[in-house]
Order: C-alpha cells, then sequence, then structure tokens
C-alpha cells in the first residue's frame, strides 16, 4: 500500500507538474480555454447563437483537452522500465492504472472545472447552464480520464501511438459527449445520470483494460 | 536470512515464429550464481525475462523462493530528475536501506539523470537493485558501459551478495571474474 502511496505521488507531480517532454496539466487547460475563446471568433458574437450552442463547445473541448496529454501517460514509463520493475516487485498493474487514472483526472478534469466559468463567460452560458456543466464535468471527467489511460497504454510503445490514440479515444467518448452536452438541453436532466453510468462504466473497466494492454505488450 | 532458491524446469522461449532455445533447466541456491553465455540474438535476454517473470515461457515453468530483483538496460529513473531523488523513489517503493557507498555515486546526486554517461547510469541501477534489499538477483549485461574499475567494484558488490546468501544470474558476453560461477551456453541448447 505505501508503495503505491510514493507512486500515486510521483504520477501526481508528474503530471501536474510536468517534465521535460511531459508538458504538464497547464496545456491541456490552455488548450480548454483557447477552443472557448475561438469559438465566438468563428461563428460571431450572436449571443443567442453562442448560449444555444456554448455548453456543446465546452464539451467538446473538454474532450479534446483529455485527448491531449494521452502520449505521456503511459508511454514514457513503459520506455523507461518502470512497469517491469513494479511488475517484479509484485506490485498489480491494474493498481498502478487506477491510480493514473485518478492522478490524470486530478491534473485535467479538476482544472477543467476551475475553468469552466470563464469559458462559460466566454461563450455567454447563464448560471444555471454553469452549474449543470459543472456537475456535468464532475460526472463525465472521471470516465474521460479512465478511457485517456486505457488508450494510452494500448498505443504505448507503437509508432506513431499518439495519433493512433486520439483517433481510438475518439469513439469511446462519443457517449460522455452525447449524455454532458445532451443534459444542457431543455429537459436533458435524465442525461447527467446517463452520463454517471457511462463514466462509472469507462472507470469499472479501464484498470483491467490498461493493465492487460500492459501485459499484452510485454510478449 | 532466509533460504533462497531459483530453478528452471525446461524452458523454452519462442519469439514471433522462432524457437529461441529449449530445453533449459537449472536450480540455484542460496550463495549460487549462473553466467548465462552466448552470442548476441541467442535469447539471454529472453532467459532473463521468464525468469523474472515478465515473459510468459513457451514451455516449461520457473519456481522461485526470495524477491527478484532484475537490472536491464532501462534503469527505470525519471531523466529529468536529480539521480539522488530518483533513487529515493526506489527506496521508498522498496522501503530499502541507503546501501549505494560501493558504486561511487556520491558526487552524482545532484545531477539529473539524462546527464549521466551510460555507465554512471549502470552504476545507478546497480546501486538501485543492490538496495532493493531483493534476495535474487538478475542481472541482464550487467557489465555493459562499465570501465575496468567499476567492472571489478560490480562483480565485488555480486560476490558480497552471494556471501550472505544470495542468488546471481548473469547474462553477459563477457567474461566474468566470480569463484565458482556456472557458466550455462545457450548455444547448447538450440532447438
Amino acid at each position: 500500500m505505501k508503495a503505491l502511496w510514493t507512486i500515486f505521488r510521483r504520477d501526481l507531480t508528474l503530471l501536474l507538474l510536468g517534465a521535460p517532454g511531459r508538458g504538464g496539466a497547464l496545456l491541456p487547460l490552455l488548450f480548454f480555454l483557447a477552443v472557448a475563446m475561438l469559438y465566438p471568433f468563428a461563428v460571431g458574437p450572436d449571443a443567442k447563437l453562442l448560449a444555444r450552442t456554448g455548453a456543446g463547445v465546452i464539451w467538446v473541448a473538454a474532450l479534446l483537452a483529455a485527448i491531449l496529454p494521452l502520449d505521456r501517460l503511459v508511454e514514457p514509463d513503459l520506455e523507461a522500465g518502470f512497469f517491469d520493475q513494479w511488475a517484479l516487485r509484485g506490485i498489480a498493474e491494474e493498481g498502478v492504472l487506477l491510480l493514473r487514472i485518478l492522478a490524470h483526472w486530478l491534473s485535467f478534469g479538476v482544472p477543467l472545472m476551475l475553468a469552466a466559468p470563464l469559458s462559460a463567460g466566454l461563450l455567454n452560458l447563464d448560471g444555471g447552464q454553469l452549474w449543470t456543466v459543472e456537475v456535468g464535468l464532475l460526472l463525465g471527467t472521471p470516465g474521460l480520464a479512465a478511457i485517456g489511460v486505457t488508450i494510452a497504454a494500448l498505443t504505448a510503445g507503437l509508432r506513431a501511438g499518439a495519433a493512433l490514440g486520439g483517433l481510438l479515444a475518439i469513439p469511446l467518448a462519443v457517449p460522455l459527449l452525447i449524455f454532458g452536452a445532451g443534459s444542457l438541453q431543455p429537459g436533458g436532466e435524465g442525461g447527467l445520470l446517463l452520463l454517471a453510468a457511462s463514466s462509472l462504466a469507462a472507470l469499472a473497466i479501464a484498470p483491467f483494460a490498461a493493465a492487460g494492454a500492459i501485459r499484452a505488450g510485454r510478449e | 536470512m532466509q533460504p533462497c532458491r531459483l530453478a528452471a524446469y525446461d524452458l523454452a522461449c519462442r519469439r514471433g515464429d522462432r524457437l529461441l532455445f529449449k530445453g533449459i533447466g537449472f536450480e540455484l541456491t542460496g550463495g549460487e550464481a549462473l553466467h548465462l553465455a552466448g552470442p548476441n540474438g541467442i535469447g539471454k535476454s529472453s532467459l532473463m525475462r521468464i525468469l523474472a517473470g515478465l515473459l510468459r515461457a513457451y514451455n516449461g515453468h520457473v519456481e522461485h523462493e526470495g524477491a527478484l530483483a532484475l537490472s536491464d538496460e532501462r534503469p527505470a529513473l525519471d531523466p529529468h530528475q536529480p539521480l539522488g531523488e530518483a533513487l529515493a523513489f526506489w527506496r521508498k517503493v522498496d522501503r530499502a536501506g541507503e546501501a549505494r557507498a560501493d558504486f561511487g555515486l556520491e558526487d552524482l546526486l545532484d545531477v539529473p539523470v539524462r546527464y549521466l554517461s551510460t555507465g554512471q547510469r549502470k552504476r545507478a541501477a546497480l546501486a538501485r537493485l543492490a538496495a532493493s534489499g531483493a534476495r535474487i538477483w538478475l542481472l541482464d549485461e550487467p557489465l555493459n558501459g562499465l570501465d575496468t574499475h567499476w567492472g571489478a567494484s560490480a562483480q565485488a558488490a555480486i560476490e558480497a551478495h552471494r556471501a550472505l546468501g544470495g542468488i546471481a544470474v548473469i547474462a553477459s558476453h563477457q567474461p566474468l571474474q566470480l569463484r565458482k560461477l556456472r557458466t550455462l551456453s545457450l548455444l547448447e541448447h538450440l532447438p
């Protein structure tokens, strides 16, 4: 248990603060804000249109921001031999990867929730919509983190793994996007429940799928 | 010290369509060392990974009593971190004590791992292995990149480990100066 805590602290430091070649939490956050900022430029400053479509844009931006750090979630540690060393010590991959999902979520999901009010301002969302977006992000980003770590484990060690990872993650994240953005439509309150359900399903499968991918990669 | 043991029974390894070796069996107990010999590509590293439990054997099985530690070409040290912190991470994971005096790393502890030379990295990896407290050492090319002086020190560390009742398995294409060393030539186990 103590070993897992040490590993988690390392994961969190690396993902939050970054390291040369690893980026950190700032990049997805700036990317998320940049999309919210660019969108009004692209569609024009029509307040009604922005208010109606803005929440969907926030969800697309969140999804893309989750994909951004994929190539540094698992690959550098696999390359450096960390996963082999943990396996030798009898530390299960499932545990390591569950903690990595948590660290990834803390380093991208939470900053996105903090940045959402700013995006909401740029997109002219009202208070009620912002509240729904925040609850939706709270429920949905853990699922995005789980999908991200699974795909990162699957594509680690492949050439062009980063680009492939993005392509593989998008279809898996579609349910989260639909329910997340759908919860903001009039009468879409049930969307949040479905969002939570999809997120839980992704979280339940991800550590095992990702661990299986790491083990299969050793063969 | 608890007794330790490493035994392999009728191991075979297949990579892709090719059978690398077959019929490898041995048993090591405390204090013994085994040298895996053979030219490049014959399967020394694959055998090492099978012994470590990281690779599935095509046939046969491995038994071990006592913790395993592996040192291969990947040091598993964060490149951006100073060596001292990178080693401290593994000390915490292993809950192990300080045991790096033998490898002359004191002056390098502030240097980020990515600035270390191949030989210095190798010494750091060996220091981590020695500090892990594991009873069975699996060393894949431990002398690669080490000069004569540190090569001798590394072998002295292996001898000290054996003197305390540990086991060492060493894959190397370089000659080793270890006492009572058993040698397993993979050339004799070609399919």
